[in-house]
């Protein structure tokens, strides 16, 4: 069978998997897996960031992105995003319960001092503990709310990352619920993004994996705007060099190279996550990124 | 001197084109260009056009005027929050509606982009991107490495652009540039009724051509000698204004309410605030707005 392949158009998005694989919750969802028992991945360290960030300006990168596993246990977080507000704009996905009131006010700094945004990117996976305490542990609720609450004093606006964990929820009723929430907790810009799970890592116990079927195909293709996938504008580095996205990493052909350099050929979508990222498109950036032809 | 005038987002304001026409022909410009966007937002969508034809305005096509050319079933704006896409299925179905045909087809027949000599400066007018119409360039989430990627990959000096609805300018290395030339159709959301649009002039008189033969650019001539490439040692020759532009935004309003706009979009009118598609905003122009 043919499989269809994905060249990279540009390298709009660099990502990075500063906090390895390593977290201090253990949701159910996650498609890694990532817990504090995780090991599979590494740290990056400031001088290997750096390293990437200064091969990434003759690709022309746009925007820049830091993930794990939780990026606020790397000890290196705050040098490295105040590093990355040198070349570009940035954005952390972070789950909000660790922050420390001096690395913010240092990130309020390095922001004012450029040109670029910083963006915090905040999981909470439903408006009320009922809903998110079961996915992302007991007593998280309240704990990601009072970060929510930290980013805001120190005058971030956060974007909430909601994944889609109950398949029955009608968006718009999950959007307002969060606009409630937020406007009840001093947030009077709520911003919120909608993800759909991914059905790999630890959302096969949780819920399914992916069925035989749903895999992206040849003919699927045909008319299919392609700059909706994330392996079309995106790469990821992580402790073991620079994989195709942020979702594939634990799949051993997507790692491409060792530097941005050598991770620019076409990727086949054969694998079954990026059956989801073909049918949602554009999962990873944000939405002032975002090019869709709605 | 050599000097012309780049509106874009016209949104369906009128009454700002009519008031950026006058202040543009008051500094005696030598083209106007307009990079898309015709309709959206504001009332009588056909009285735009009249304005753009008799004062010979050269345009690009935006993604709503794609939309609106073609009949296509949205104005590919690509909003993720429903409020947003509320408001947009709203605007667009009346500026679709209240569209003629023949200015549909005129929509539909604008070019992507334009490219221009100024001075010695090589222009491209673009809507959103030079690669995609309706890509967003904020100036707080496009890297000075993007902005030197597309001056290369498409060959100029300078790039103009529109679509985000927020006028911004950064000069990179070898005195090139990008300039977001704002938008008429609808304030900026920092509280102010005024819109905005860009002049850009050079001294260099000599080498000031339209290379579309398009509106001569006077007293420019058609380029005879190959323009010499900027130079890191030389002082910029381009100078870029952003010009507020005051206009009868009450009387905007009023119509928008006799037409049954959304109130949401009459109160942006009348405070200058953003009431809605506030989710494509990055962080720092977010927090910049009130809601």
């Amino acid at each position: 069978m043919e499989l269809p392949m994905v060249p990279l158009s540009h390298l709009d998005d660099l990502w990075f998997q500063v906090a390895g694989t390593f977290c201090n919750l253990t949701c159910t969802h996650c498609f890694i897996s990532c817990s504090p028992h995780n090991h599979n991945f590494g740290f990056l360290d400031l001088a290997t960031v750096r390293r990437y960030l200064d091969e990434s300006v003759a690709f022309g990168v746009k925007e820049y992105y830091f993930t794990g596993g939780e990026p606020f246990l790397n000890r290196d977080m705050v040098p490295i995003l105040e590093l990355t507000l040198q070349y570009g704009p940035a954005t952390v996905l972070t789950n909000g319960t660790i922050f420390r009131t001096d690395w913010l006010k240092r990130l309020r700094v390095a922001e004012d001092a450029s040109p670029y945004s910083l963006e915090f990117r905040v999981s909470l996976d439903g408006f009320t503990a009922a809903q998110n305490d079961p996915v992302r542990g007991d007593g998280t609720f309240e704990r990601i709310l009072a970060g929510v609450r930290m980013l805001l004093d120190h005058g971030f606006l956060p974007i909430l990352t909601v994944t889609r964990t109950q398949d029955e929820q009608d968006d718009g009723d999950l959007f307002d619920g969060f606009v409630r929430l937020l406007k009840e907790n001093g947030y009077a810009q709520p911003r919120i993004k909608i993800l759909p799970t991914l059905r790999i890592g630890a959302e096969v116990q949780r819920q399914r994996g992916y069925q035989e079927g749903e895999r992206v195909t040849a003919e699927m293709m045909d008319g299919y705007d392609q700059s909706q996938l994330v392996c079309s504008k995106s790469r990821m580095v992580t402790d073991r060099g620079v994989h195709v996205c942020p979702i594939l990493i634990e799949t051993p052909d997507a790692r491409l190279g060792a530097t941005l350099a050598e991770a620019l050929q076409p990727f086949a979508i054969k694998h079954s996550a990026c059956y989801t990222c073909w049918q949602y498109g554009a999962l990873c950036s944000n939405a002032s990124s975002q090019q869709r032809d709605a | 001197m050599a000097r012309i005038a780049v509106f874009g987002g016209i949104y369906n304001n009128y009454l700002a084109l009519e008031a950026a026409l006058a202040d543009a022909h008051r500094r005696g410009v030598d083209g106007i260009y307009c990079l898309g966007d015709m309709g959206a937002f504001g009332p009588h969508p056909d009285r735009v056009f009249p304005l753009l034809r008799e004062h010979n305005v050269m345009c690009i096509q935006g993604n709503y005027d794609n939309s609106v050319g073609n009949g296509l079933a949205d104005c590919q704006c690509g909003y993720t929050d429903p409020r947003d896409n509320h408001f947009a299925r709203l605007s667009y179905t009346y500026t679709f509606a209240n569209t003629t045909l023949a200015n549909r087809e005129w929509l539909r027949d604008l070019p992507a982009e334009r490219r221009i000599q100024l001075g010695r400066y090589r222009l491209l007018l673009c809507h959103g991107s030079p690669r995609r119409t309706n890509e967003f360039l904020w100036e707080s989430t496009t890297s000075v490495a993007f902005l030197e990627h597309l001056l290369q990959s498409f060959q100029v000096d300078v790039i103009l652009g529109t679509h985000t609805g927020i006028k911004w300018h950064r000069q990179l290395a070898n005195d090139r540039h990008f300039i977001n030339v704002g938008v008429l159709g609808r304030p900026e959301n920092d509280c102010t009724t005024n819109v905005w649009y860009a002049v850009l002039s050079v001294a260099d008189v000599q080498q000031s051509s339209n290379r579309e033969g398009e509106a001569p650019a006077e007293p420019a001539q058609p380029a005879r000698q190959e323009p010499r490439p900027p130079s890191p040692d030389r002082p910029s020759e381009l100078r870029v204004e952003f010009i507020p532009v005051h206009y009868d935004h009450e009387r905007l309003a009023t119509e928008m309410r006799a037409e049954r706009l959304p109130d949401e979009f009459v109160q942006t009118v009348l405070t200058g605030w953003w009431t809605t598609c506030l989710e494509v905003l990055p962080a720092k122009e977010r927090r910049r707005g009130h809601y």
